[in-house]
């Protein structure tokens, strides 16, 4: 198990970066960015001090982490694995892409593996639709993904 | 002279595995003692051909491609360096007819050289057009832009200088131009492309918008799936504030104009102009009604010109060679060229930029090549995940704003996903609804709920269910969703549910009926 911070811990590194952003013209997203590079999430302790330093209620900070998809309310696994599941990847095959992961993952869309060392999610979309279908591995690109390309995913993920 | 050797580092190309290509040909060196120069260029767009390698020639440059790390022993061998045969031999890069067919006014640059190179950029013609807009009055610069007929390239298709007059003619002590780089449509890359391969010709053309209209800050809002963007943008910033191409006296004029680059947080619907306001401030991505246009209350409710990347990238080359020279190109009322991005299952995918008016057979058949799979096309997606699906039969529409509104499909982005015969209609139709559930902003009904029983209807559809009447069914809740969204996702989530029903009737037939069919 990854060892959680205490909350006082959260509350104090919370502060700091916010100290630090809170200058910035709109400072909300980007401090939440902040956050989740510091944590891999964004701690529910994180968001009274939040809401206190930006003179915000907590409803309000509460209602723009959940309405972006990638503010996470607990944290991913090791690897985080993005298929692209849009219109131009699934001309080529996106479905059955996704199906063979899921399966040889043993997880679903949104699902983290049970040894924590992946989390799978669809994306809508990386850019690189005449590379179709496509994927994310911790911020690296995949394209033209066939099976031998899998297989080297999973095989990362594993490692 | 040492040889140069360049190897695409935008993402398509990473994707692709250029970082591996980079390596074999790094370790090549090494191993045979050969002293070269690798730089990192973006990619000219033909994705088919990446990763494409090139090396600078006593007779030009030479590419390669698709070059595979396997390859690269034996280009050694076959002397790649002063542009010797090999089978992934492809000649000079502006003579492959994929990228030799295009006339490149936005993506002049792209591709060609080092992205954060600012000596290679105004070797290649860049930073002209603020040279001139500097030494001009604001009025004048808007009056150029106009008349240059530039129109939104996000998809609305708005004039790009009729926005700006009115955030000029709009008194207030603060203003700011905000680029819309949240291109969350699938099929396209164009900004992507841009922002990886050709940085400055976007901060140039967010100076000019500031100069032009008072406006001395700019905030370019990229999503967060294109973290190399990112990186290139916030890079190029800084480059671009060192030489004082940014800061308070841009290029030694009065004029002060500053820029930031923000990160998305995966929400689609933030592409969406007001949205992307409301999420730049800090709050949910949710739309705003209009009337206020942004041009008057935008950002922290000061008069704000949102345009798109390849809108403000096209800025440059107008303000350098005249209103004219870019009008000349087009037709009808869309005026100059257009970055028609080819993906899906299509075999020749990759940026094209052209003027408008070439036929979507045209970019499909010609440029294109037909799909990937080698089957025959079935439909074809214009315009990104709101956009319309094209049978074969409207192949002869023109590329043009106006000729795709009157076959009920847009041109958007101009993003273009093409689809073989074993692509499921119906599948498509409901894909779209649930797009549309998965990012509504909830703000208006017609998109928040009306998506959703979209997807269940068309499941019963599915399941043959009282065919005639759900059809009729999704046939008006696409109409109230058409006509009563505040904005454009549940607006015209309507075009590839109904394109897709009106083509292709034969894949809504009740499901015992298409299982005897096949």
């Amino acid at each position: 198990m990854t060892m959680q911070p205490a909350s006082t811990e959260i509350a104090s590194r919370t502060a700091a970066i916010i100290q630090e952003m809170k200058g910035l013209e709109g400072p909300l997203l980007p401090i939440l960015h902040e956050i989740q590079e510091e944590f891999g999430h964004v701690p529910q302790a994180a968001l009274p001090v939040i809401a206190d330093g930006l003179n915000l209620s907590r409803a309000e900070v509460h209602g723009v982490v959940t309405f972006y998809h990638d503010f996470r309310a607990r944290p991913a696994g090791r690897h985080v694995l993005k298929l692209c599941q849009a219109e131009a990847c699934q001309s080529m095959g996106s479905d059955a892409v996704a199906a063979k992961i899921k399966q040889l993952l043993g997880i679903g869309f949104h699902e983290t593996s049970r040894d924590g060392s992946v989390t799978l999610e669809p994306v809508y979309c990386l850019g690189l639709c005449a590379c179709s279908p496509s994927a994310m591995l911790d911020g690296e690109v995949i394209g033209r993904l066939d099976d031998e390309k899998i297989d080297e995913i999973l095989a990362e993920v594993r490692s | 002279m040492i040889p140069r050797i360049y190897i695409p580092g935008d993402s398509g190309s990473l994707a692709l595995g250029a970082e591996k290509v980079a390596k074999a040909i790094r370790a090549e060196l090494a191993e045979r003692g050969i002293e070269a120069k690798i730089v990192r260029n973006g990619s000219r767009g033909a994705y088919f051909l990446e990763p494409m390698v090139e090396v600078a020639t006593a007779n030009g440059r030479v590419a390669y491609g698709p070059v595979k790390p396997a390859d690269v022993k034996s280009l050694f061998d076959s002397g790649f360096l002063t542009g010797g045969h090999h089978k992934r031999w492809l000649g000079a890069p502006d003579k492959i007819p994929f990228l030799a067919k295009q006339t490149r006014l936005t993506f002049a640059r792209c591709g060609i050289n080092d992205p954060l190179s600012l000596d290679a950029y105004k070797s290649l013609g860049g930073l002209k057009g603020l040279q001139n807009a500097v030494a001009m009055a604001p009025a004048d610069i808007v009056k150029q832009v106009t008349d240059s007929g530039l129109r939104g390239r996000g998809g609305a298709g708005f004039p790009t200088g009729i926005k700006w007059k009115t955030v000029l003619d709009t008194t207030s002590e603060r203003k700011y131009i905000v680029c819309n780089a949240d291109e969350g449509d699938s099929a396209t890359f164009a900004d992507r492309m841009i922002m990886e391969g050709d940085p400055f010709v976007l901060i140039e053309g967010m100076t000019i918008a500031g100069i032009a209209t008072g406006a001395t800050k700019g905030f370019v809002y990229i999503r967060s799936e294109y973290p190399h963007a990112v990186a290139t943008m916030n890079k190029a910033v800084e480059i671009a504030r060192k030489a004082g191409v940014l800061g308070v006296n841009v290029l030694g004029s009065p004029n002060a104009f500053d820029m930031e680059i923000r990160v998305g947080a995966g929400a689609y619907v933030c592409g969406e102009e007001t949205s992307l306001l409301n999420s730049l401030e800090g709050k949910r991505g949710v739309v705003r009604a209009k009337p206020p246009l942004p041009a008057i209350q935008g950002l922290f409710g000061k008069p704000t010109v949102i345009n798109n990347v390849i809108s403000l990238a096209s800025v440059p080359i107008i303000m350098d060679k005249g209103a004219a020279f870019y009008k000349d190109f087009g037709m009808g009322r869309s005026r100059g060229t257009i970055p028609i991005q080819i993906a899906g299952n299509v075999r020749n995918g990759g940026l094209f930029e052209t003027a408008f008016g070439l036929t979507l057979g045209e970019i499909v058949d010609d440029i294109g090549g037909g799909t990937a799979t080698g089957r025959p096309v079935k439909a074809v997606q214009v315009g990104g995940p709101l956009g319309a699906y094209f049978p074969r039969a409207l192949f002869d529409t023109p590329f043009d704003y106006e000729e795709f509104a009157k076959r009920d499909g847009l041109i958007g982005h101009a993003g273009i996903t093409v689809f073989d015969d074993t692509a499921d209609m119906l599948k498509q139709a409901r894909f779209a609804m649930e797009f549309c559930a998965i990012e509504s902003c909830g703000k208006c009904t017609p998109c928040r709920i009306g998506s959703t029983r979209g997807i269940e209807t068309i499941d019963r559809l599915a399941a043959g269910i009282e065919p005639e009447k759900n059809l009729a069914l999704v046939t008006d809740l696409c109409n109230t969703m058409k006509f009563g969204s505040l904005c454009a996702l549940g607006g015209f989530t309507p075009y590839p549910v109904m394109s897709s029903i009106t083509h292709f009737p034969e894949d809504f037939k009740p499901a015992p009926a298409r299982v005897a069919a096949e």
